[in-house]
């Protein structure tokens, strides 16, 4: 536990940061009320709206960590929530809609991982082929309108609540925890974190990495799936133009303001959720503090540069110093002050 | 003598084309990219079906050259007109050039090109400023003089209908003090985007108790938000009253449930006046003005909302 | 002389990869540099053409002292240096290679003709006749060598050092590199020729360097050597009559496992062996000639296209490694760092990976179990780290062979396949890992080590097989498993054919 909380805990600071930050512009942040048998404030839509991110976050982490990356799962959004309206359309219910979907996204996922295992296309290459093509399928789903309909079962997996809290928010929290055991309870996390350091070494070990690379694409596919059906239910309708438009780019800062390398190995899904609520309050708190919309991107880049500066090997390891050192001073306030009287007789003499 | 019998047999073939018969017009579409495009290609071959017009119609999937081969393969088939809806706004001198040569006249819809303003017959289009001074005129008169905060969600940030909406609401309500916008961000012409940035509002204005009116630049973003008004709690078009733009079918649907207040229409119908600027030229040389701006209709809950769903819901939007 | 180095010296962390070099190149010979991998051969090059800084030592180019901080800095000096991989721009055309950096220019736009002009002018004299026009990568691997060869003399013009040029041509290629060569050495160049091919060593070279472990063995013409004496000072035995002297295992044939015909086309010709219960069989042979091959072959990473493989249960699958894991085999990788361990995963990790990964996902060690199975290994092959945790990636070389040791321990293999398990390690962790292979084999496990190290292979090896040319060429068993037996049959062409038995 301990060794999980050292871990996550730039992420932490930087979240309390962040809300710090929104506090300034907007002092009831944590001001929650509860109305209408829903919980409602400003940290509530945080983790309902950073609902997409953070289950593209989950997906991609176990990605990247086997040293790839996924540029589809956006489009796989919006073919999943695509699949899922026409399913509904057609009236097939929500349970043949979620599965519709799921599957949907276990196929987009088949697919990267078959062109990256099996063909060795260069991940970035592989997924942007269903990164671009993605739309256009949705958009046949679709056919090329906003399908929308009506269906409250389906729509209370965007907009429903459970015990008050909004249920996009227990989906992702269920499918970290879900993703956390899988890869945590069993080998599968130490193994995706071999294949990503060093696969040779690791099919010479015996590790079934061709399967593994095709799992964890898969995985992501799933995730995406998840988060599409999020954003069709929000809105009542699939939107293939827009659903998940750009959420992969987020997705991949999620992980990467999560501390995980690019260059695979060592990974943690908690930080790149931790990431992903970072996002998400950086962008509920623009949206609060009315600047106009012209300075969105702009206040958004500045803040994850900020970010990604203080979290980087060479700054990092320079502020735990600092803060160890200030610490240690407070433990021992007798002894630096001797040493400085020290020093101080010392000039004078 | 042998003149005269040409200049007459050109009279009586000119007057049998204003007639209506048979009369043969081609149609150079941009694409099909959005729900509004769609429509717009639906609602033209129905005019020209209704006036009994012979329409050739052509999709250029979004490439200027695909264009420029269709107007010149409706020079060569001799048709009687030709709509454009052009791509972009520049390289069409030399094509329009031909078809003047040709004397086939032009007809340019929703969008505007360079060219000097004689080689086409005329442009139909919508203000897009005008849209937005309805949009804010409507408010006024809704209000009836109380105090209003509204919040506004805008377009894509930087394009010109979200710029020339904005300004054309904020002309709208210039003469009423008691109107103001105390929050404006974009949604990007989005659901998704319109639902999220509504929420921040309600969040931002103490639980939407403070907002008396939304504004959205179309009506995709003021379904969103109307999804989100309903979530918080509060009623869409009582407790905060909702004007958006476009007049696409869900809204109507909204507007029949009395959860959105007014749209305002940008007709798919541009061709229709198109062919009125057409027929009277046949008829007798009328020369139509140089840009026919369409109406830009106010659609309240009183104008049969449940219907007009009914006659749009299949136009393609 | 026209480029001498004297007590050339150069560390790194655990290594000293040259120690005190002194070596001379004339002009207008080709000299060979000759030894096994980590000889140092390479380590000299990057010093002479400034890709490394020496530690101390000096570098004279015509009797002036040197110091080339760069390739690009060497090349100005006069020291240019043609590479197995070319690396030129294989898609600019052969002309922009040519003169890349200096092209003709006019008001800062290249004048394509004048530099198509220059290009012709460099290349002839070399005996091609290829359009300069065209992309590069349209042509040969020979013809690409040969252009780089025309540009660094053309940049450099003094010293030419040809690091493997050979291994990827054929025969008539090489011929035709070969003139070249020859007229160059004629035009007075001095030329630094680095290759395995023995054959092509002598047939090209003047004079012969040999370095062994970072030091300077022998410098001697071409002429006055043969192969044989070549072979014994690059692997470092005097020729005597040694004779292993350890029990014979009991060969009862009942567990042995049988290859018969397998092979690889292209990296190895089929071969049989029959490897029992409780065997060493050592592998010889010079770098290239098919020993790690043929490890690839029998473990499955290059699974074998021919032949058959059975046990006493019948057929064993050696598809692929993880098949041939699941039959019992192991394998430890010559390259270490990119085949070996995961750099950034603990010890404990690493040790408990190949038996984890037959364990499948779905089972996973219990971290009480992996911790004990971590600190066992540790204790028992003493790895020197300071805690399971640490990332092996952080340990010594020795350390990290004993941790991928610990890992195939783990699995309890039937036969565990070393390649060069003693390479780069220090003299104590060198004498630990033979005794673990004695303490193993003892238990009934059956080992196939391949070494350069023929002292090591005598010592702990029931029978050698001799690789030579991608060809097991001959067996030793018995009295003839000694340093002098083994280094006649690797040498065996230039040998009378008693050796090859």
């Amino acid at each position: 536990m301990t060794t999980v909380l050292r871990r996550v805990a730039p992420q932490l600071l930087t979240l309390v940061a962040v809300i710090m930050l929104v506090s300034i512009y907007f002092p009831s942040f944590w001001q929650i009320v509860y109305v209408n048998e829903r919980l409602v404030g400003i940290p509530i839509d945080v983790i309902k709206r950073g609902a997409p991110v953070a289950l593209l976050a989950i997906g991609m982490t176990l990605v990247i960590a086997t040293r790839g990356i996924d540029l589809s799962v956006g489009a796989v959004m919006a073919i999943c929530g695509a699949s899922a309206a026409w399913s509904i359309d057609q009236g097939f219910g929500l349970w043949a809609a979620l599965g519709i979907a799921l599957v949907a996204g276990l196929i987009c996922g088949l697919w990267n991982g078959l062109l990256v295992a099996v063909f060795d296309i260069q991940p970035i290459v592989a997924t942007l082929i269903l990164m671009v093509a993605g739309r256009g399928i949705a958009q046949l789903i679709t056919g090329g309108t906003i399908l929308t309909f009506d269906n409250d079962a389906f729509s209370y997996l965007g907009s429903g609540t459970l015990l008050g809290v909004p249920v996009p928010a227990v989906i992702w929290v269920l499918t970290g925890i879900g993703f956390g055991l899988l890869v945590r309870r069993t080998a599968l996390g130490l193994l995706v974190e071999s294949i990503g350091v060093n696969l040779r070494a690791s099919t010479l070990t015996g590790i079934n990495s061709r399967v593994l690379l095709i799992a964890v694409y898969m995985g992501s596919g799933f995730c995406a799936a998840l988060a599409g059906i999020i954003a069709t239910a929000d809105i009542r309708g699939a939107d293939a133009n827009n659903a998940g438009l750009w959420l992969e780019l987020d997705a991949i800062l999620a992980v990467v303001i999560g501390g995980n390398s690019l260059l695979g190995g060592r990974f943690s899904i908690l930080a790149s959720i931790l990431g992903a609520m970072i996002i998400q309050t950086i962008n509920t708190g623009i949206l609060l503090a009315g600047f106009p919309s012209e300075f969105n991107l702009v206040i958004k880049a500045v803040l994850v540069i900020i970010i990604l500066v203080l979290q980087s090997p060479r700054v990092l390891p320079q502020l735990a110093y600092l803060w160890r050192g200030r610490r240690d001073r407070s433990q021992r306030p007798k002894q630096s002050q001797t040493s400085q009287q020290n020093a101080g007789t010392e000039t004078k003499t | 003598m042998l003149k005269r019998t040409l200049m007459a047999s050109v009279a009586v073939f000119t007057f049998a084309a204003g007639a209506g018969h048979a009369q043969t017009i081609g149609f150079s579409q941009i694409g099909s990219e959005s729900g509004w495009r769609a429509a717009e290609t639906t609602v033209t071959m129905q005019e020209a079906e209704n006036r009994g017009i012979d329409l050739r119609f052509s999709d250029a999937q979004q490439r200027q050259e695909n264009q420029i081969a269709a107007l010149r393969s409706f020079i060569a088939q001799g048709v009687d007109a030709i709509l454009l809806a052009p791509v972009v706004a520049t390289g069409w001198d030399s094509v329009l050039e031909e078809a003047a040569e040709a004397e086939i006249p032009v007809v340019l819809l929703d969008r505007m090109v360079d060219s000097d303003p004689d080689l086409y017959l005329t442009a139909v289009g919508s203000d897009l400023v005008h849209e937005g001074r309805v949009a804010g005129e409507w408010l006024v008169e809704a209000v009836d003089g109380a105090d209003c905060r509204v919040v506004e969600l805008q377009g894509t940030t930087g394009s010109s209908p979200a710029i020339d909406r904005k300004n054309g609401f904020e002309q709208g309500i210039a003469g009423a003090d008691n109107i103001e916008i105390v929050r404006s961000q974009t949604g990007d012409f989005t659901r998704t985007r319109g639902k999220e940035v509504m929420e921040s509002f309600l969040q931002a204005e103490n639980g939407g108790a403070d907002i008396c009116a939304l504004y959205a630049h179309n009506d995709d973003m003021a379904v969103g938000a109307i999804q989100a008004i309903k979530e918080a709690g509060l009623n869409p078009g009582q407790d905060i009253l909702v004007v958006s733009i476009d007049a696409v079918p869900d809204i109507f649907q909204a507007l029949a449930a009395g959860e959105a207040n007014a749209t305002v229409e940008l007709t798919p119908n541009m061709a229709g006046p198109a062919f009125d600027a057409l027929e009277a030229y046949f008829a007798d040389g009328t020369m139509p003005e140089k840009f026919i701006q369409t109406e830009s209709r106010l659609y309240t809950q009183a104008d049969d909302p449940a219907g007009e769903y009914e006659a749009r819901k299949d136009l393609g939007y | 002389m026209l480029l001498s180095t004297r007590d050339l010296t150069k560390t790194f962390p655990g290594t000293r990869a040259l120690d005190a070099v002194s070596f001379d190149l004339k002009a207008g010979e080709v000299h060979a540099l000759l030894g096994e991998n980590g000889a140092g051969k390479s380590t000299l090059i990057k010093c002479l053409t400034g890709a490394y800084r020496r530690d101390s030592g000096d570098i004279l180019f015509e009797g002036q002292p040197i110091f080339p901080q760069s390739t690009l800095e060497a090349q100005a000096i006069g020291i240019g240096t043609v590479y197995q991989e070319v690396n030129l721009l294989p898609n600019l055309t052969v002309a922009e290679n040519l003169t890349l950096g200096h092209q003709p220019r006019r008001l800062g736009m290249i004048r394509s003709r004048a530099m198509n002009a220059q290009a012709d002018e460099m290349l002839s004299g070399y005996g091609i006749d290829i359009d300069v026009r065209r992309t590069l990568d349209q042509y040969s691997v020979a013809v690409q060598q040969i252009v780089a060869i025309a540009r660094a003399v053309h940049l450099s013009g003094r010293v030419l050092i040809l690091d493997e040029p050979t291994a990827s041509l054929d025969a008539r290629e090489v011929q035709m590199l070969f003139d070249v060569v020859r007229d160059l050495r004629a035009r007075g160049l001095g030329i630094i020729f680095i290759s395995h091919f023995l054959d092509q060593v002598f047939e090209i070279s003047d004079r012969l360097t040999i370095l062994r472990n970072g030091r300077h063995i022998a410098t001697c013409p071409a002429a006055e050597v043969d192969r044989m004496q070549l072979i014994t000072l690059m692997l470092g035995h005097e020729l005597q009559q040694e004779t292993a002297t350890r029990a014979r295992p009991v060969a009862d044939g009942k567990d042995a496992i049988r290859f018969s015909g397998v092979g690889r086309r292209g990296r190895i010709a089929p071969f049989d062996l029959t490897v029992h219960k409780g065997e060493v069989i050592g592998m010889a042979g010079l770098l290239g000639s098919g020993r790690t091959e043929s490890a690839e072959v029998l473990f499955g990473a290059a699974p074998s296209d021919s032949g058959t493989v059975e046990d006493s249960d019948g057929p064993v699958d050696l598809r692929n490694p993880r098949a041939a894991i699941a039959a019992g085999f192991a394998f430890a990788p010559e390259d270490r760092k990119t085949d070996g361990i995961i750099a950034e995963l603990s010890v404990r990790e690493n040790i408990i990976l190949a038996l984890q990964a037959r364990r499948g996902w779905s089972r996973p060690i219990p971290q009480a179990e992996q911790i004990r199975m971590a600190d066992d290994y540790i204790a028992r092959l003493d790895i020197r780290t300071p805690d399971a945790e640490k990332p092996v990636g952080l340990l010594s070389g020795g350390n990290q062979q004993k941790v991928i040791l610990a890992r195939w321990l783990a699995t309890n293999p039937r036969f565990l396949i070393l390649d060069e398990p003693t390479r780069g390690i220090d003299v104590g962790a060198h004498a630990e890992i033979l005794r673990l292979i004695e303490d193993v084999v003892a238990q009934g496990m059956s080992i196939l080590v391949i070494s350069s190290e023929l002292d090591e292979l005598v010592a702990v090896s029931h029978r050698v097989i001799v690789v030579r040319d991608r060809q097991h060429v001959s067996q030793l068993t018995g009295e003839d498993v000694t340093t002098d037996t083994i280094v006649r049959a690797i040498a065996a062409p230039d040998l009378t054919p008693e050796a090859t038995t």
